[in-house]
């Protein structure tokens, strides 16, 4: 078992468990942002909730972290070691004819929802480590010492989208990772050695996450962009 | 049919080698592959010029010698051939066809359009095998009763010709098709199961010594593969392999 990370299959079988990791994470952060769409009071309290409860922020958030980290590293290690496995190029080389250009993209795909993360902590994860952490205001109200003011997690979501350049950069990274996911999920099953009788659906169960749920991002990012 | 060839030429291992442009007419759509560059190097040996060296032995797509690039695949453009089945009438009058050599750090090209496969040998000689003495008291080989689903699979799996059409359509040139093959013909019989665990293991070792990428699941090389070996071999080989590793 010790050193599985140094074959080539093990190296896949852990690239796939941390994406099938973020992909069941994806589903659970879409389902609490649908919320912000419905009902903004529910949005809150699930928002407070997540943002406060020890378990969530000092153990499935540095989980979670340390899961992309891994993946996106594991992508550069596999990426590097399949150019060397090819130093001299074909002068012809019709790709298309046998693969999808998604599975032959995954590294401009993965960087492209990379460069979406950096500006996705900056506009949301560090103001809120800032606010609860440096500035120790637990309290998740718009205004700290009038608890009438109301919570301010939907106050927040709703104006970060009132500028357009970032909805439109959100929706650009949904698209690539729409498109990293119509490859991605059934790749990910394949990794971990599942080829069966299942797989067949499950492809198109795949092909439906990886575009309803971007989609959905999309939607969120679009309804309150446009109900300003 | 007359045609431009684009053609990988290269002295030896050390030459940088360079595609050269070669035009050939009469060729009858009922030529093989191979049968093209036999009319083109009998021009070339008649003009006192080098042929261009190519591997060929059994020519009807048995024994996986030929190889070749071809308008970026491998084997060529028609679907479950080899080189020496692909036809001219897969081309047209006019055409420029692109041809180079197998190319995968694991491949490295001895001369022109033949490469070294040694490295899948190797791999074989890793575990691709089952022990057992044939001498003597050979035992019938329906004695052990095997369930049809899996001889089926496991005949299909042996029926891999060791070209590395798949490594060669790789964009990572793993080798992942044609071990997954070798590991799955063996890993569905009894008489392969004494040796799984350490054979998985060995195989996948060498692959990844040999320089080898890793597996994408793109499929490209399930396409390319002129038997047609399916990608569950690899899906497979994956099971056997963590299993195994889990083992010892
Ligand atoms: C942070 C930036 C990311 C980078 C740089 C990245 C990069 C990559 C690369 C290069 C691969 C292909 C690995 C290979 O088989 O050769 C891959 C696979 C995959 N990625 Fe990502 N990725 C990123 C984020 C994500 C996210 C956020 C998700 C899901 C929500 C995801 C889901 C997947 C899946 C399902 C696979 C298939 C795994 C497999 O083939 O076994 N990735 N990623
Ligand atoms: S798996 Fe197919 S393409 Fe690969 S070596 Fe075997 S026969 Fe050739
Ligand atoms: S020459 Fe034997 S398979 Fe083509």
């Amino acid at each position: 078992m010790s050193g599985i990370l140094n074959s080539s299959i093990g190296r896949k079988f852990a690239m796939a468990l941390s994406a099938l990791f973020l992909m069941i994470f994806l589903l659970q952060h879409f389902s609490i942002n649908i919320l912000s769409v419905f009902s903004p009071d529910t949005f809150n309290e699930v928002s407070h909730f997540m943002g406060t409860f020890w378990a969530v922020q000092y153990v499935l958030q540095p989980i979670l972290i340390l899961g992309v980290i891994f993946h996106f590293v594991m992508g550069f290690v596999l990426e590097i070691r399949n150019r060397n496995a090819r130093k001299i190029n074909y002068a012809k080389n019709n790709g298309s004819a046998n693969s999808s250009w998604m599975s032959r993209n995954m590294i401009w795909s993965g960087l492209a929802i990379l460069a979406f993360i950096v500006l996705h902590f900056y506009d949301f994860w560090a103001p809120e480590i800032n606010v609860k952490y440096f500035k120790g205001d637990m309290s998740g109200l718009i205004d700290p010492d009038n608890v009438d003011s109301g919570f301010r997690y939907w106050e927040e979501l709703h104006h970060k989208f009132q500028d357009m350049w970032r909805v439109i950069l959100y929706c650009v990274a949904f698209i690539f990772l729409s498109l990293h996911l119509l490859h991605g999920f059934s790749s990910a099953f394949q990794s971990t050695g599942m080829n069966n009788k299942y797989s067949k659906g499950l492809q198109g169960f795949g092909k439906a996450y990886a575009i309803i749920i971007p989609l959905g991002f999309v939607f969120i990012a679009l309804f309150h962009h446009f109900t300003h | 049919m007359n045609l431009t060839l684009k053609i990988w030429r290269q002295a030896n291992a050390n030459d940088k080698g360079k595609m050269v442009d070669y035009k050939i007419s009469d060729i009858s759509p009922d030529m093989s592959f191979l049968e093209m560059l036999d009319v083109l190097n009998n021009e070339l040996i008649e003009k006192g010029e080098q042929p261009v060296a190519f591997d060929h032995d059994c020519r009807e797509g048995i024994c996986g010698s030929c190889s070749l690039y071809i308008n970026g695949e491998a084997h060529g453009p028609d679907r479950g051939v080899t080189t020496c089945q692909l036809h001219m009438r897969m081309f047209k009058d006019g055409d420029t066809i692109t041809i180079e050599p197998f190319r995968a750090t694991a491949f490295p090209v001895i001369k022109d359009l033949i490469v070294d496969r040694t490295s899948f040998d190797r791999i074989q000689h890793a575990g691709g095998f089952i022990s057992v003495n044939t001498s003597g008291n050979t035992i019938d080989a329906n004695a052990i009763p095997v369930n049809k689903h899996n001889a089926d699979d496991a005949f299909s799996a042996a029926t891999c010709i060791g070209c590395g059409a798949c490594v060669a359509s790789c964009k990572n040139s793993s080798a992942m098709l044609f071990v997954g093959a070798k590991v799955s013909q063996f890993a569905l019989l009894p008489q392969g199961q004494v040796e799984a665990t350490d054979r998985v293991l060995n195989m996948v070792k060498q692959m990844d010594e040999e320089g080898f990428g890793n597996c994408t699941n793109t499929g490209a090389c399930e396409v390319e593969c002129p038997k047609g070996i399916s990608l569950e071999n690899i899906a497979r080989m994956n099971r056997e392999y963590l299993k195994a590793s889990l083992k010892g």
